[in-house]
């Protein structure tokens, strides 16, 4: 066993992806992988589901929702059921999951296979993002491998169970990330939200039973089952267990994916791991969780702890573990702009508050960008994006809203001074080419 | 008229048998689709995907219009798609798109006179750590800067 390459992360999911070999069957078994599936299909269906209800895993995509609870939403009877692989990472600054399916896919598919065994399903699906090409690839040839080797199909390692697995490719589409639009694409339609309940859990893929857990969440099942609820335990706190994969990206020296233990200093992650700022450079605002995430000032930032409670705490959350680091040279106008610009372009449009609602944040915040802005335009885009919480089908309007009430407030100096000078404060110019520049009040 | 080829129409039936239920081979007929007709969806490929499959056209047409990687107008043989979401534009995205733009003298969507580039905005490609970065068909191009980016499509064929 070749040592972790650096001491100061903590690679528990990630302890061979810097190994080439990992990612095809040979290298992934020399490295122990699938004795913790021979582990599980010795065991009990429900003691799996035990197990990970007691590990106090959560949902690493977004929502941080208790897996093991998830599971045990599926109705107690002998109806077909799916699972299903959120594998759509589109949660602007994530990148986590197409690091684990390139580098290590049969991590995910015996995490899958341990969990379909766990809640008694026969056939699972990775609903992969369709630019995705090269994860596409590496889990089609690691199926068909993991085919081959009796690890998926009929009579698993002579166990009885008989598990099918594929790969459905998205096609562009952030909603489709949501678990419900989810399943509307992988049915073969839009990937508009349905409303909850009833949850997937219970009506899901053609209206059967289906689990949705995002990668990272599937892969951790593995290690759950070969070291026990106790040792996964260890890392992190009482109510958020376990390591975690963060995204690190903007304006940082080494961008990239650091695995570390949940409640990890924010400040650990942007100087250590990610080597601060470029000279001269300085600590603005950090978004902590993906684009969703409410914005952390500076002070704030320096203070954050990389786990569930703390970051709810401080008023913004977890997410997918994408940490976007602004430095002081950036204007937040812009940066809001870009964000409203993402969320128009990517609401289904099923839902009037989020259709319209993101619409107008876009124009709105354009109007200032460009130089056009009036002052009552700062109060505006308060009261639209607080009209948009809690009114819709899924959570994509709460997410376009929440960048606002964090970025207008905190960083209410930058916007006045915009609308006042015309001009940006940090930039000192107005942004011409801003689409929706000519918007008319 | 648009036609499937006969490969196009037997990788279609055989995504009809694929799934669980026969709507769901929609999204992957309409990339056979596109790859046939250069890149592009028309009118005329629906009308042939929804006689192959036997699903209705407008059960197909919603799908395509919902969706960003089927495309609308025609695109040039490399489509240049630069990723324009937060960690690519604070890695400088915006110059990246406005230099390519310039060096290959088009707009932004549309396709050049010896057609073949079209540049566009795409939202957030997963691929922040590595910003800013651009999609050319399939492959990921990454850690780019205005002058790299623009060297690496002088030399496509």
């Amino acid at each position: 066993m070749q040592a972790a390459q650096s001491n100061k992360e903590t690679k528990y999911l990630s302890e061979f992806y810097h190994l080439p070999e990992f990612k095809s069957l040979e290298g992934y078994l020399k490295n122990g992988g699938y004795k913790p599936l021979e582990k599980a299909l010795k065991m009990q269906p429900q003691a799996i589901i035990d197990e990970v209800k007691a590990s106090g895993l959560r949902g690493r995509g977004g929502a941080g929702f208790s897996t093991g609870m998830k599971w045990g939403f599926l109705p107690k009877n002998n109806e077909p059921r799916y699972l299903l692989c959120n594998a759509d990472e589109g949660e602007p600054g994530t990148f986590k999951d197409r690091m684990m399916m390139e580098k290590a896919p049969h991590q995910l598919i015996e995490g899958m296979i341990i969990s379909s065994f766990a809640i008694s399903s026969k056939k699972s699906y990775i609903y992969v993002r369709g630019e995705y090409d090269e994860s596409i690839d590496a889990l089609e040839k690691a199926i068909q491998e993991a085919y081959k080797a009796g690890y998926l199909g009929k009579n698993i390692l002579g166990s009885g169970f008989d598990h099918d697995m594929d790969v459905y490719r998205g096609a562009g589409a952030y909603i489709c990330g949501e678990e419900t639009g989810m399943i509307s694409s992988l049915e073969g339609l839009k990937g508009q939200p349905k409303l909850k309940p009833p949850f997937p859990a219970v009506q899901g893929y053609l209206k059967k039973p289906t689990i949705v857990n995002n990668v990272e969440t599937l892969a951790v099942v593995k290690y759950v089952i070969r070291d026990g609820a106790a040792h996964y335990r260890k890392f992190g706190t009482e109510k958020s267990t376990g390591t975690k994969l963060f995204s690190l990206s903007g304006n940082i020296v080494k961008p990239g994916n650091f695995e570390v233990p949940l409640a990890y200093h924010l400040k650990d992650m942007i100087y250590d791991l990610g080597g601060g700022f470029k000279a001269g450079r300085s600590l603005k605002a950090v978004i902590p969780g993906g684009s969703s995430a409410p914005v952390l000032n500076a002070e704030e930032s320096l203070r954050a702890t990389l786990d569930y409670e703390n970051l709810a705490q401080m008023g913004s959350m977890l997410g997918s573990g994408a940490i976007i680091v602004i430095d002081d040279s950036n204007c937040m106008v812009q940066c809001l702009a870009n964000l409203m610009h993402f969320y128009h372009h990517e609401s289904c449009g099923q839902c009037t508050p989020c259709r319209e609602g993101t619409g107008w944040l876009d124009k709105i915040v354009h109007s200032i960008l460009a130089g056009k802005g009036r002052m009552q335009d700062i109060e505006l885009l308060l009261k639209v994006a607080d009209n948009m919480k809690g009114k819709t089908i899924c959570a994509l309007s709460d997410a376009a809203a929440l960048p606002v009430l964090s970025f207008v407030p905190k960083f209410r100096d930058e916007f006045e001074y915009f609308v006042r000078e015309g001009k940006s404060k940090v930039k000192g110019t107005a942004f011409k080419g801003a689409p929706h520049a000519e918007m008319h009040h | 008229m648009f036609q499937l080829s006969n490969d196009g129409k037997q990788k279609v039936l055989n995504e009809l048998k694929r799934y669980e239920s026969k709507q769901s081979a929609v999204l992957p007929a309409l990339y056979i689709g596109q790859k046939e007709n250069n890149g592009h969806i028309t009118a005329e490929v629906i009308t042939e995907l929804s006689k192959v499959m036997e699903i209705p056209e407008a059960q197909i047409n919603e799908v395509f219009t919902f969706y960003t990687m089927y495309n609308k107008n025609k695109v040039g043989k490399y489509h240049v798609q630069v990723c324009r979401t937060l960690s690519c534009m604070l890695n400088g995205a915006e110059e990246l798109t406005a230099h390519l733009c310039k060096e290959l003298n088009v707009k932004l969507n549309e396709v050049t006179s010896d057609g073949r580039f079209t540049v566009s905005e795409v939202e957030c490609l997963g691929s922040c750590g590595t910003a800013p970065m651009m999609q050319i068909g399939n492959k990921y191009h990454e850690n780019l800067t205005p002058e790299s980016a623009m060297n690496l499509l002088r030399g496509m064929k």
